[in-house]
């Protein structure tokens, strides 16, 4: 049940700097545990995360094994024109999840 | 005169066997005054706080049909925000079918047996931790009522005892560390007072939802004593103790711990 919790401003003025705030549900399995009889538990992990703005990439992340689970983001960006924030996050074993959120710029 | 120096000393001893037991009510700290402000914040801020990520699953069960009844726990109780308000709260509950406390993971799986007619979700599995999460949400910000009914006094008392009581090969009783040392540290950690506010709870550590029976016995591990299983009588009766001793504190759930 991969779930995301994204937190963006609903309006926000032209030039405002704004924070968004971006939580993946994911185990983040390193690849480096083994189970008891010796065998590795393979790598399961997000490896990489986009944020793009109208179609724009605006924030990019590449994720390692050493990164907690449920990888959690803020960063900043400066609006300058009501649109839609879309947010992919890709890893191992197929995974690929996305999430958007509108804001209305004044 | 030797027997009434006696009784004084008795009554000293009572008087600070009492003192050692319980913080005074005023005194009660929830772990969370413990943590940092960052972690208080992520707490705080629910698309922060990872434990929203059971909650939101938990929502999604909540209105799942399943089992040989093909109900949904929303077509008996309907809109969670109404009918779970403060029932989490009140947990452990005394069960008259069974004539014991449950706890709400039991409480969930006997709702599971008899009414919908499937199989029990296993301790800590994800679909038990996120039902849990989402019916313990709907109380957050009530005041912890557990232990009201007379008829859990014997299994307070029982629980009361067990956190008293010197166990493992480290020889500690809960007490020692939450009773006569919550304001120390034990290896750069805070020990803080063991008011079971906000379970089932985010633990960075542990990187996932945990209840407050693996919490138990993760302290037991850690004063190398064997472990009660997960539903065992004991545990139950230790997180009936607790939730009665934290009566009055408001419900966190799901809380961050560090």
């Amino acid at each position: 049940m991969p779930s995301a919790l994204i937190n963006v401003p609903r309006k926000a003025k032209r030039g405002d700097i704004i924070e968004i705030k971006t939580l993946m549900s994911h185990i983040m399995e390193t690849g480096y545990r083994h189970t008891v009889s010796g065998e590795v538990v393979p790598r399961d992990i997000v490896t990489s995360f986009v944020c793009r703005f109208n179609g724009t990439e605006i924030f990019r992340a590449d994720l390692f094994p050493a990164i907690s689970a449920n990888p959690f983001f803020s960063f900043f960006t400066t609006v300058t024109e009501s649109g839609k924030f879309d947010f992919e996050w890709t890893g191992d074993k197929g995974f690929s999840e996305t999430a958007s959120a509108s804001i209305s710029v004044e | 005169m030797s027997l009434a120096r006696t009784i004084a000393i008795a009554g000293l001893l009572v008087a600070t066997a009492v003192s050692a037991a319980e913080a005074p009510q005023d005194q009660r700290r929830s772990g969370f005054t413990f943590m940092t402000p960052e972690t208080q914040a992520m707490q705080d801020d629910d698309t922060a706080n990872p434990g929203m990520l059971w909650v939101l699953d938990g929502e999604t069960l909540w209105k799942a049909k399943t089992g040989a009844a093909d109900k949904a726990c929303a077509d008996c109780h309907g809109d969670a925000a109404a009918s779970m308000k403060g029932v989490a709260a009140r947990y452990p509950a005394f069960d008259k079918a069974l004539g014991r406390p449950v706890d709400l993971e039991q409480r969930i799986n006997l709702c599971r047996t008899d009414h919908q007619q499937a199989p029990p979700l296993p301790y800590e599995s994800r679909e038990l931790l996120a039902l849990t999460a989402f019916v313990a949400k709907q109380s957050q910000g009530s005041a912890i009522e557990a232990g009201s009914d007379p008829q859990l006094e014997p299994f307070i008392a029982k629980g009361r005892a067990l956190y008293g009581q010197r166990q493992g090969q480290l020889n500690l009783a809960c007490s020692n560390c939450h009773e006569e040392n919550w304001d120390k540290r034990l290896a750069g950690s805070a020990i803080t007072q063991g008011h079971a506010t906000g379970y089932p709870l985010y633990r960075l550590e542990w990187q996932t939802l945990g209840s407050l029976q693996r919490r138990l016995r993760a302290c037991l591990t850690g004063i190398r004593a064997q472990a009660y299983d997960f539903g065992s009588p004991e545990l139950i009766a230790l997180e009936l103790y607790l939730m009665s001793r934290a009566k009055g504190m408001s419900m966190e759930s799901p809380a961050v711990r560090p």
